[in-house]
């Protein structure tokens, strides 16, 4: 998902006998759907864990604003050109919450930063593809956006106080940036033959990457159980992945859009649809920094931080001096 | 790092004359430019009227390991609540 892959230090979850008397007194408040704070006991493992998979996701808002923000110029309306822009301007959002929750575990935000810059924690993978048409965007906002809900309403319920809350005013902007993306869709279905070809063309570019949003399949995912133990993961990644095909298919279906899957297919059975995986050897390459985007994207955020210091400092300034100038009134 | 912008608290009083409600956490190099950030990232559909800002290391929280001297003292006295007395119906609404 938006934290793909996050490792928790352990394979596997130790049983309730190997747990310090501490331990199995946090696992019994998680159990019991008791939040915890940033006050309160945790283990190592788990505030590690979590500052991964809580910077990871921040991370992933903030360099998830460029592939979208390379179209705000070239939006074909004023009106679709001030809807990208508070989309766009939402992600901005989400990040900060997502770092302050971060921030409350004992790293800073500058901290935070330079991991990313130094490629330490990573992004989610789907920000490393490029977005080459005005499609792309009605892509981006139905079905990537469309993948981050379905993982980010459970996690509503996460274990952790801070991170919860931060969902829930996340998932609250959410659904304005699907439907906004299915509405472009909607209408370049609707135009000219070219335009049609241009909304499929994005599906299919788009589809792949879209599904390995969700991580490893489950049985290539070693950390989950911990990670579910903790409730800091709430489904696995094949059980969202489904739902997202169940969900999504027939809303391609509506467009008249095909999926790029020849051996996509209804399973009267499972009351599923049966799918083709993603390439895993392209996912463990994006995720190793060799995706068709990874070196724009860190270069724009570094460039970014870089050459906003100045700035940051003058404020910085300006505001010690005046609080001097106010003590010495 | 040396010139980290500090933390604010930011608090949000909604429409309806409620109060203040704490909504979360940003940085920022000082109160005025803490009340310009917290306009766009916590009000940018209309979730407020009104904010207020606090730097975070001035805040005093009460400790969690204090949590059941501090509140458990409440739950025994229910006589504090309306419910606790019977009215008779024939005495009306009270
Ligand atoms: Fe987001
Ligand atoms: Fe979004």
């Amino acid at each position: 998902m938006y934290a793909q892959n996050v490792d928790t230090g352990s394979k596997g979850v130790r049983g309730a006998d190997e747990l310090s008397p501490e331990e199995a007194a946090f696992q019994a408040r998680i159990d019991d759907n008791i939040k915890i704070e940033p006050k309160d006991w945790m283990p190592a493992a788990y505030r590690k864990t979590l500052i991964r998979q809580i910077g990871q996701h921040a991370h992933s808002e903030i360099v998830g604003q460029l592939p979208e923000g390379n179209w705000v110029t070239r939006a074909p309306t004023l009106e679709r050109k001030a809807i990208l822009l508070a989309k766009v301007q939402d992600e901005a959002g989400h990040g900060l919450y997502l770092y302050c929750a971060a921030e409350t575990l004992g790293i800073s935000r500058d901290e935070l930063m330079n991991k990313l810059h130094s490629g330490e924690m990573k992004y989610s993978s789907i920000f490393n593809y490029p977005t080459l048409t005005w499609a792309d965007m009605g892509a981006v906002g139905w079905l990537v956006d469309g993948a981050a809900i379905m993982n980010q309403v459970p996690l509503q319920r996460t274990s952790f106080g801070p991170y919860a809350r931060a969902m829930v005013r996340i998932c609250k902007e959410e659904s304005f940036h699907q439907r906004q993306g299915y509405s472009i869709m909607m209408s370049m279905v609707s135009g000219t033959p070219a335009q049609k070809e241009m909304a499929q063309d994005a599906l299919n570019r788009f589809w792949y990457p879209a599904l390995m949003m969700f991580g490893p399949s489950d049985k290539d995912s070693v950390h989950s159980d911990q990670s579910m133990a903790w409730k800091i993961k709430m489904n696995t990644n094949d059980e969202l992945r489904q739902r997202f095909v169940n969900e999504t298919v027939p809303q391609a279906h509506y467009l008249g859009l095909t999926i790029p899957d020849d051996d996509l297919v209804w399973n009267e059975e499972t009351g599923n649809y049966d799918f083709s995986q993603p390439d895993w050897d392209e996912f463990k390459a994006v995720l190793k920094g060799n995706g068709p985007c990874n070196r724009e994207r860190l270069g724009a955020r570094i460039k970014a931080w870089e050459g906003g210091e100045w700035f940051r400092d003058g404020l910085a300034a300006y505001a010690e001096k005046a609080a001097k100038r106010r003590a010495a009134a | 790092m040396a010139n980290e912008w500090p933390l604010w608290e930011i608090f949000i009083r909604g429409q309806h004359g409620l109060n203040h409600r704490h909504v979360g956490s940003l940085h920022a190099p000082d109160a005025e430019m803490a009340i310009n950030n917290a306009r766009d990232v916590y009000t940018r559909r209309k979730e407020g009227v009104s904010i207020w800002v606090a730097r975070s290391t001035e805040i005093t929280a009460s400790t969690p390991s204090d949590k059941g001297p501090m509140f458990d003292p409440a739950e025994d006295k229910i006589y504090r609540h309306p419910t606790f007395y019977n009215i008779p119906d024939e005495v009306g609404n009270m």
